[in-house]
């Protein structure tokens, strides 16, 4: 457009008329929200995962199982008769992508809650557009914790959950002498930290932590070290395609799995499967679901799952587990949300979160058993397994937490504070809100 | 130091050698394309990719045992990289900026190609048991198949050399890398030997990739964690055979006897800031060629 005069007069007067009758022209603040449940149209949600790209591999089968279960909700009535549609994206495991993406899904697509991401890193780039959006994500993995916000929902185990049982069990069964290796980014170290106080307490003694760069394939120096310290089991927090080959190379190397096993927070069945089960047999791994979980439930989750279109890959995963849970936390937490204010078109994300704390998935639909959300850090209460990896590459569970054990996001920083529904609270009694 | 250091030391370097050939072997091929056609091959580490592919496909399907699809996987990629050059690369050889785009974006390609038709979950394959050991030989311990990538790489370095120092076809080559007209004004078709030198070069890729199938894992994504230490050891090296051998032991034993001092990602930083160090002094590498710029 020109800028003449008339067209500056034109533009001028339909300012002026926007001052002066503000509620003609900005939305409401529900509505900036993206309020957008409607009675008798599907419940939109974003599916924020890598589809290619170094991250595809786990992020391809979450969302897969995704699919799954909205399917199966779907099937079922869906939620108070609504169906749940969604909304599939690629962040093509590029974290700028992520960011972008979850704005996009908030503000154009407008669905009421986002589930994405498998790293911390990722997990990251996209908080800031859900905690300024008022959104709600559902974070289906694995973290380290020392988050506190208003906006997501974990269904995976945290950092101080994962390894407490998994570090008394090697000592008792292995020895006191303990070897970290692990990922170089923050994951693996803040759980480390963790795992450093379990050990403290079981008696054990830490002989020496290595980090490997994220995608490296080379453990020669890092097994040289082992060879040399000698310890009695080795811990580790090696992700993805480094994780394949540390089994690999540690097998190759002449170590013997029984004389010194690795018992690993991540190295799962599709881990096992990807480096041939011969690598993956005798070592250990600390999660709250294994495929071959004895229950009724967990064994009619793994044959539909295998026999749907959706679980062409031969696994169901832990990771895949908890994201799967994810799906049936926020059915719980919106039918409690619907029941709180009558009408559906009233829930707002952030609502959804706040009815969530306390939401159970019962026995009946989770497979790993009873799970429910802690109503103060909207983390999961669970009881963590150790499985121990079997000729053919299955998981066989060699212990079981007795109690379900509480999420604890600042266990390792008493003097953050403690994480409330509205904020973390500070020692001195201050509270800040999405902390990060 | 006393005797009770020195073993781990010994052990170190035993291991930075293991390191460095399996450095070489992934930056060969790249040697050869990079000092003979002078295109910088963005596409190398999904050769090396398409390579453990190969082994993957014919092993699985097939049921050829693993030997042997180590030259199967050399003529396979060979094959796809002789295609490659005559659809795409043959129209670029005097545009050194746009073969480097456009062999970024055959890159893309053969990973998302990859991606449509086997998936993105990792594959494996399966190796003799005799190579799922180690072998120690007083203060030394190997393991059998870092032995085998030892020797391999030998074998190839061996064998490049002969190809391109004791051959009519290798006289050719060199004639052609000093100057092009001139050389073709004798009578050799400077096509054909770029032509034959890129599809050897994509092949010792698809061979490498074999080889690091059994040490690490096979994925479409796989090539770019080899891809970086592979132009590492052609720029140090300079762009020639000699040149990445060098580079390569250099490097591996580096990186190996640093990440015994320290530790590994330390390791990585200091031998990356020593490279830039170099390159600022020798900019051209440890063992340049004169050659006539293109």
């Amino acid at each position: 457009m020109d800028l003449t005069r008339r067209n500056l007069l034109k533009r001028s007067s339909l300012a002026a008329a926007a001052i002066a009758a503000p509620h003609l022209w900005l939305p409401t603040a529900r509505e900036a929200w993206g309020a957008t449940l409607k009675k008798g149209e599907p419940i939109k949600v974003g599916l924020l995962f890598s589809l290619t790209g170094q991250l595809a591999v786990p992020e391809e089968d979450s969302t897969l199982v995704m699919q799954y279960a909205i399917d199966e909700i779907n099937k079922n009535g869906g939620i108070a008769g609504h169906p749940i549609q969604p909304v599939i994206v690629d962040a093509k495991s590029d974290f700028n992508v992520y960011s972008e993406k979850a704005k996009e899904l908030i503000i154009r697509e407008k669905v009421i809650a986002l589930f994405g991401c498998y790293t911390s890193a990722s997990r990251k780039a996209i908080l800031p557009v859900v905690m300024s959006q008022n959104s709600l994500l559902y974070y289906p993995t694995c973290y380290e914790g020392a988050e506190c916000t208003q906006n997501t929902i974990c269904t995976g185990p945290l950092a101080n959950q994962h390894s407490k049982d998994l570090i008394p069990y090697m000592v008792k069964n292995f020895g006191k002498k303990v070897f970290f290796v692990g990922s170089n980014y923050v994951w693996p170290k803040e759980s480390n930290k963790n795992a450093k106080i379990w050990l403290q307490e079981a008696g054990g003694e830490l002989l020496g932590e290595e980090y490997i760069p994220l995608g490296s394939s080379e453990f020669g120096p890092v097994l040289g070290k082992i060879r040399d310290a000698k310890p009695n089991f080795i811990f580790s927090t090696v992700v993805g395609a480094s994780d394949i080959a540390f089994h690999k190379q540690f097998k190759q190397e002449g170590f013997k799995v029984d004389a010194m096993p690795i018992a690993s927070l991540t190295t799962g069945e599709i881990e096992t499967k990807a480096m041939g089960p011969e690598f993956g047999a005798g070592h250990f791994l600390s999660a709250p679901y294994f495929q071959t979980l004895d229950n009724p439930t967990n064994q009619k989750f793994v044959e539909s799952f295998l026999k749907s279109k959706y679980g062409k890959n031969g696994s169901t995963h832990y990771n895949m587990e908890e994201t799967y849970l994810s799906a049936y936390v926020f059915k719980a937490g919106l039918e409690a949300a619907i029941k709180k204010t009558g009408n559906i078109e009233e829930v707002t994300s952030r609502m959804i979160r706040d009815v969530s704390g306390g939401v159970r998935v019962e026995d009946n639909v989770s497979p790993e058993g009873l799970i429910w959300i802690d109503g103060d850090n909207f983390n999961t209460w669970l009881k963590p397994k150790i499985g121990q990896c079997q000729a053919d590459g299955s998981f066989k569970v060699v212990s079981q937490a007795a109690e379900h054990v509480a999420p604890d996001p600042y266990s390792i920083y008493p003097n953050a504070g403690k994480c409330t529904a509205a904020g973390l609270v500070a020692p001195d009694g201050k509270s800040r809100k999405n902390v990060i | 130091m006393t005797s009770l250091d020195i073993a781990p030391f010994a052990n170190a370097l035993v291991l930075g050698a293991s390191i460095a050939s399996i450095w070489l072997i992934a930056a060969i091929g790249l040697t050869i394309i990079y000092g003979t056609v002078g295109v910088i091959n963005m596409a190398h580490g999904e050769f090396i990719m398409l390579g453990a592919y190969t082994s993957y496909a014919l092993q699985s399907f097939l049921g050829l045992p693993f030997l042997l699809c180590l030259p199967a996987s050399f003529v396979v990629v060979a094959l796809v990289g002789l295609a490659i050059e005559r659809g795409l690369i043959r129209y670029l050889y005097n545009r050194p900026l746009d073969t480097l785009l456009a062999t970024w974006g055959v890159s893309l390609v053969l990973m998302q190609g990859v991606r449509l038709i086997f998936g993105s979950d990792p594959k494996y394959i399966a190796v003799p048991e005799m190579f799922q050991s180690n072998v120690e030989v007083g203060f030394a311990s190997l393991s059998v198949f870092r032995l085998v990538v030892i020797g391999i790489t030998a074998l190839v370095v061996a064998a490049t050399a002969w190809l391109f120092y004791r051959t009519r076809f290798g006289m050719q080559v060199r004639a052609v890398m000093q100057n092009k007209e001139m050389a073709a004004s004798f009578g050799i078709n400077a096509d054909r030997v770029y032509m034959t030198t890129f599809a050897i070069g994509a092949g010792l890729a698809g061979l490498a990739g074999s080889l690091f199938g059994v040490l690490a894992i096979v994925l479409p994504t796989m090539g770019t964690a080899y891809v970086v230490q592979a132009f590492l050891v052609v720029v140090v090296g300079g762009g020639t055979l000699l040149g990445s051998v060098a580079a390569a032991g250099l490097t591996g034993e580096l990186q190996s006897v640093f990440a015994f001092l320290t530790n590994d990602t330390f390791a990585r930083f200091l031998l990356y800031v020593l490279i830039v160090v170099f390159l600022r002094f020798r900019p051209r590498g440890l063992f340049a060629v004169a050659k006539a710029r293109r």
